[in-house]
């Protein structure tokens, strides 16, 4: 297999539980390089928990999770550092720091693991507020702004770096229609003119749409489908007809 | 049982482990003069009135309770003396680290801890920024400075307050009061030459600020589950803040007064 078409991460019968309650199980697939891989399923399916152990957060008690060849659970804490570095993670409620403002929100990963000059790390975070549609902002607190310009901003934050991988945990969660439209107007820019490789982590239809290359579904802790979202959207399969909602005919208001 | 023990062997070990952590970016300090400057007036200087108007009554009961005492035996004219040592060597430094334990390790806990409970700080970890140079060390080195500073304002209130009662309740003499009080703690030779007992106290409110500090970024740190898991830490901040400063207050005691 080249480099070229070899899966940038790669889930090996991947089990993780919390005490009784067993989240994932043999949960297996790969993402490959420069794609946008959407994960979808139903609530408390193990969507967030499967990104997680793909930046080290969570480890899982079975399996493996590749990255570029190397299992982010065997990493030292060193080889994980240098791994996070090529990623960003864009967090469901962008997850900014209160006391920063949203410029020094932006730029602290530069700040903190960087030595470029501080007028060079402003004007990067700049052209990423930029790129994310939030110029104008940098001295106002996060407390001070909506909910969809905090996952822009999480966007940009998660961007700085030039991450060769970016991970969206439920990026439409919270917006309305027209932000959430901008918001996946902006991942699916983001991966054609980055050529990065993406997982989002999504149960909105229109956000997979926008964004997928390909779409995964998690059933019960494991991967039920993996397929283009043509074919995933058409799919009759009778989990997914009831996920979509098309396995019965329109609500009955009489008896309610 | 078992699992309380593991459970609190644990928590220590975290602890001692942050503290060392903490030790080890001790360099960082100049590079983080801002946030370590911020953090001395929100967690320090903003708790100045509270420290004050604590130590004041404290001082006006210390002389309230000896000073009748010491009157049945015509000794009163003592008074100022021992207000003045009670204050420098025992009371001012426990009560400043009691009373930042309660507003300002509070303040620690829930700021991390909420921080912990809504991801910034899993954000901080995917971002491979170090957390304790971040957030802990600021705050550990704000209040070691702090406590100190706060400890010499609460004993000299405290022993105005002292001077308050023995002058208005005790028909002792304000000069007098304060010749005995200032001789107590008089720089011997030079301004740094002074008692063993104000150097004791002020070793102990430094003890205490970084136990505080600790302490209480711990608790946020290690905070789970929502608003509830904040009022947790919060709680333990704040209660294990209080035991440990009482431990270390008897161990620096036992060290530097014993027989």
């Amino acid at each position: 297999m080249s480099a070229a078409t070899d899966p940038v991460i790669r889930f090996e019968g991947v089990c993780k539980s919390f005490g009784p309650q067993h989240v994932l199980r043999d949960l297996s697939f790969d993402v490959p390089r420069g794609k946008t891989l959407a994960i979808m399923g139903p609530s408390g399916s193990g969507k967030s928990v499967t990104l997680r152990q793909i930046v080290g957060l969570m480890q899982p008690n079975a399996g493996r999770v590749l990255v570029e060849g190397q299992e982010v659970a065997a990493l030292d804490r060193k080889a994980l550092a240098a791994m996070r570095k090529r990623m960003g993670y864009v967090f469901q409620e962008g997850a900014l720091i209160n006391w920063l403002s949203v410029g020094e929100n932006v730029a602290l990963p530069l700040r903190e693991n960087s030595d470029l000059p501080d007028d060079e790390i402003r004007a990067r975070a700049e052209e990423k507020l930029a790129m994310v549609r939030v110029e104008g902002a940098w001295d106002k607190m996060p407390s001070e702004v909506s909910g969809g310009m905090k996952k822009r901003i999480g966007i940009a934050r998660a961007l700085i770096t030039e991450p060769e991988i970016i991970l969206y945990d439920e990026p439409n969660a919270g917006l309305d229609p027209e932000i959430a439209r901008a918001v996946n107007a902006i991942i699916r820019e983001l991966s054609e003119n980055l050529d990065a490789t993406a997982i989002v982590v999504e149960h909105r239809i229109e956000c997979v749409r926008a964004v997928a290359d390909e779409v995964l579904f998690l059933h019960e802790g494991a991967a039920l489908i993996q397929t283009a979202p043509a074919a995933f959207f058409a799919s009759e399969h009778p989990r997914l007809r009831r996920f979509f909602g098309t396995d019965e005919g329109p609500p009955d208001r009489t008896n309610s | 049982m078992n699992r309380l023990l593991y459970k609190f062997v644990r928590n220590q070990g975290y602890r001692l482990d942050l503290f060392l952590q903490t030790c080890l970016r001790l360099g960082a300090v100049v590079e983080r003069r801002a946030w370590i400057a911020s953090s001395m007036i929100s967690l320090g200087l903003y708790m100045t009135h509270v420290v004050l108007f604590v130590g004041l009554f404290m001082g006006m009961i210390v002389s309230l309770q000896t000073g009748i005492e010491l009157s049945r035996i015509g000794q009163q004219d003592q008074i100022g003396l021992i207000v003045a040592i009670s204050m420098a060597r025992e009371m001012g430094p426990f009560i400043t680290a009691t009373i930042l334990a309660a507003t300002s390790g509070s303040s620690i806990a829930a700021e991390l801890g909420t921080m912990s409970v809504s991801d910034e700080l899993s954000a901080l970890e995917v971002m491979s920024i170090d957390k304790v140079k971040l957030l802990v060390l600021p705050r550990v080195v704000a209040l070691a400075i702090m406590c100190p500073l706060l400890t010499i304002l609460c004993d000299a209130i405290g022993i105005l307050g002292g001077g308050i009662v023995a002058t208005g309740q005790l028909n002792v003499g304000w000069q007098l009061y304060s010749e005995t009080a200032i001789d107590a703690l008089r720089p011997v030779d030079g301004w740094f030459d002074l008692p063993y007992d104000v150097y004791a106290g002020l070793l102990k409110a430094f003890v205490f600020g970084i136990i505080v500090a600790v302490i209480s970024c711990s608790e946020g740190l290690q905070a789970k589950g929502g608003a509830l898991g904040v009022g947790h830490a919060t709680r333990g901040a704040v209660r294990d803040s209080i035991i440990y400063v009482i431990i270390a207050n008897y161990v620096i005691s036992q060290m530097l007064y014993q027989l």
